[in-house]
């Protein structure tokens, strides 16, 4: 069996896509980008609210290159977390670009929420990212995560993320497509542009 | 004897004698209509015999009616959303918990009542949710989610286990659970649409067909032949999309990676091919009230006989892998068994109950589309293990490509889509498609100025979910993620 499966996986070869940064302009003037992506904000605010412990001089403010992500669902009608599933995969590949998703906010120095924050969710999701450590991201994906989706002001929810959270990066779309969530992911960290990491 | 008396009796008449399913049940407050609640339970009858609904009125200020539980199991999670979102009383129900509402919701508050103001948010309150304790030597009990570890939708399960093998699993769902329902009343009919493609990302275009087609009844109109093929076409790469993930995900729950990656990179395919000829990898805007909102040209034709014949190599080459993998099959065999009674009692739809030996599938027993002109089978299984929901995707998945070559050479001319007439207030009409899972039904209750007045989403997921607990007590803890994604049903789609 493992000789079919070792053909197939030759014959399918590779099958990753580059992600161009910044996404290529649709028809706007020279210099402007029409990426759909992030709204990174300059300062880290506390997202307890409470006084933070200073940090030793030197410590960076704000995550690097490595950026590993946690997801969490705040009540997505699933498409956005389909989307995010499939930066996993053999196409997407997020893991190239040195970030990569993980299974606990205590391993994470960024949250990814996707939905409207419904009320049966709201103290998961506070405590999801209460358990994230400091410096901590966190990207609203989704139109119903930035506050523009159907469900917006329905009984059942907040209406978006940041009416619950502080957020640091906007990624709109019903869904987003995988590749601008990958370009809105990375930009929101101030580091080295993702391209030198795309062979 | 009052008709509320002898209505339990003439719902467990149907199901006993005339071997009628519970296909939905509603509950309606229609007060400003004429001063009544109403409850719908709507029956599908065997052998191309339609279907037969139950009206139940409620007075104002009656807020009870005798449960049918008891005797149609499959009628439990629908009475406890009636009570939950309207305020009436199931009397003699056997579970008094909260269903749809959590603790944070105040008691004696209705959303779903017409005096209650859509988009007000009452007061959080705190409380205890009163999960199943079962009790013995060296039992434990483990909470999973709501937030899980993978990128998965939030669901709560409590499992109560003895060392690995599960004993009791217990599931809380309802956590995303948007108030979409009462979003949609006070839109005009042919908007709603927008409303039922979000409900669900991977189901968007069965939930879009089947409240068009509702649409499409109120109003007395037939979508045109050539949008009725295109929507088929559609339905069918919605159909290829999930299944093909499907398998790549059941891979994923037996750590076979290379089966996982597979499957993921065929469905990205599918979903590029989504992209490229309809604009939405999820296949949102394709499926309106009236036909399809934009036609096939002969590119995009060719674009999808081209995917659709290469995808077909692929799958049927990763399937033969799996197939030779004896360590990949014994993790299925067995695994999971539902047992065929259990899935026709709870009323279990789509691929598990064909897996489970129950034949049904809504493009065959009731034709919509363009399904009644187009040859295919239905598979049917009686293992109803992991297994069996496996092999039944497969051969779906394999009928889809056939029924999408079909469709495409069969692409009748004219126009895609038609004006719609104009709907008198308070008529209901019910919209069924074959979702990947299993059928989806939307009932639709029109309003006046050609509004909606109730529209109610009964998901595959939703008749499925009560069935996987049976599903999964007697296996161990590590098969408990296999057995979910053998069902990989959507909680979206069951919250709304």
């Amino acid at each position: 069996m493992w000789e079919m499966m070792m053909k197939k996986i030759l014959k399918t070869g590779r099958v990753t896509v580059p992600i161009p940064f910044p996404a290529p302009a649709l028809g706007k003037a020279d210099g402007e980008v029409a990426c759909t992506a992030a709204l990174p904000r300059e300062h880290m605010p506390a997202l307890d609210g409470g006084a933070e412990r200073e940090p030793a001089p030197g410590t960076r403010r704000t995550p690097g290159r490595s950026l590993h992500i946690r997801h969490l669902d705040a009540g997505s009608c699933n498409a956005c977390d389909w989307e995010l599933n499939a930066l996993l995969n053999p196409v997407y590949d997020l893991q190239r670009f040195g970030a990569d998703i993980v299974a606990s906010p205590r391993h994470a120095d960024m949250v990814v929420v996707t939905g409207p924050v419904t009320r049966n969710l709201h103290d998961a999701v506070l405590r999801t990212v209460e358990a994230a450590p400091r410096p901590c991201l966190v990207a609203a994906v989704g139109d119903c995560a930035c506050g523009s989706g159907p469900f917006r002001d329905s009984y059942a929810t907040a209406g978006s993320v940041d009416r619950v959270l502080p957020v640091h990066a906007r990624i709109p779309g019903c869904p987003p497509r995988p590749e601008d969530i990958i370009r809105g992911i990375l930009l929101a960290v101030p580091a080295a542009p993702p391209a030198a990491h795309q062979r | 004897m009052s008709v509320i008396a002898v209505f339990e009796a003439i719902a467990a008449a149907a199901v006993e004698r005339w071997g009628a399913r519970l296909l939905t049940m509603v509950g309606a407050d229609e007060r400003p209509r004429d001063n009544r609640f109403r409850l719908y339970y709507t029956f599908e009858l065997p052998s191309g015999g339609g279907f037969v609904t139950l009206v139940c009125p409620l007075g104002p200020e009656e807020a009870n009616f005798p449960s049918v539980t008891p005797r149609l199991p499959a009628a439990n999670w629908y009475e406890r959303e009636v009570r939950d979102l309207l305020g009436l009383e199931p009397e003699g129900h056997p579970d008094p918990r909260r269903l749809v509402l959590h603790e944070n919701w105040p008691p004696g508050v209705y959303p779903l009542r017409k005096d209650f103001p859509g988009g007000s948010r009452p007061e959080r309150t705190a409380g205890d949710f009163p999960f199943l304790r079962v009790q013995g030597d060296g039992v434990m009990e483990i909470p999973v989610g709501p937030i899980h570890a993978g990128i998965i939708e939030p669901g709560h399960f409590r499992l109560s286990a003895v060392g690995e093998l599960i004993i009791h699993l217990e599931t809380r769902l309802f956590f995303t659970h948007r108030g979409l329902e009462k979003e949609a009343e006070g839109r005009p009919l042919d908007r709603g649409v927008f409303l039922a493609e979000r409900a669900c990302g991977v189901c968007a275009l069965s939930h879009a067909t089947a409240y068009a087609q509702a649409v499409e009844c109120l109003s007395g109109v037939e979508a045109p032949p050539r949008a009725r093929f295109i929507r088929t076409i559609a339905l069918e790469l919605e159909r290829l999309y999930n299944h093909i993930g499907d398998v790549g995900n059941i891979c994923a729950g037996t750590g076979l990676h290379f089966g996982t990656s597979q499957g993921a990179r065929l469905k990205e395919e599918l979903q590029r091919l989504n992209d490229a000829v309809f604009g939405h990898r999820f296949l949102r805007g394709v499926a309106v009230p009236g036909g399809v909102g934009a036609d096939l040209d002969a590119e995009r034709i060719a674009l999808i006989k081209q995917t659709v014949d290469r995808v077909e190599g692929e799958f049927e080459e990763l399937v033969e892998v799996l197939m030779a993998s004896d360590s990949f099959l014994d993790r299925l065999r067995g695994t999971g068994r539902l047992a065929p009674e259990t899935a026709r009692d709870l009323g279990v739809v789509g691929v598990a109950a064909r897996a489970s030996g129950i034949d049904r599938d809504a493009r065959r027993d009731h034709p919509y589309a363009a399904y009644a002109e187009l040859d295919f089978s239905v598979p049917v299984r009686t293992a109803g293990d992991v297994e069996a929901r496996l092999q039944v995707r497969v051969e779906e998945a394999l009928q889809s490509f056939r029924l999408i070559r079909r469709a495409l050479a069969g692409l009748p001319p004219g126009p895609v889509r038609l004006e719609l007439n104009r709907v008198a207030p308070y008529k209901t009409a019910i919209g069924i498609v074959e979702s990947p899972r299993g059928d989806n039904v939307h009932w639709l209750m029109s309003g006046p100025g050609e509004t909606i007045f109730r529209y109610r989403i009964r998901s595959a997921s939703y008749a499925n979910w009560p069935a996987v607990p049976f599903a999964v007590a007697g296996n161990i803890v590590p098969d408990f993620p296999l057995i979910n994604k053998s069902f990989e049903l959507c909680y979206a789609c069951l919250d709304r």
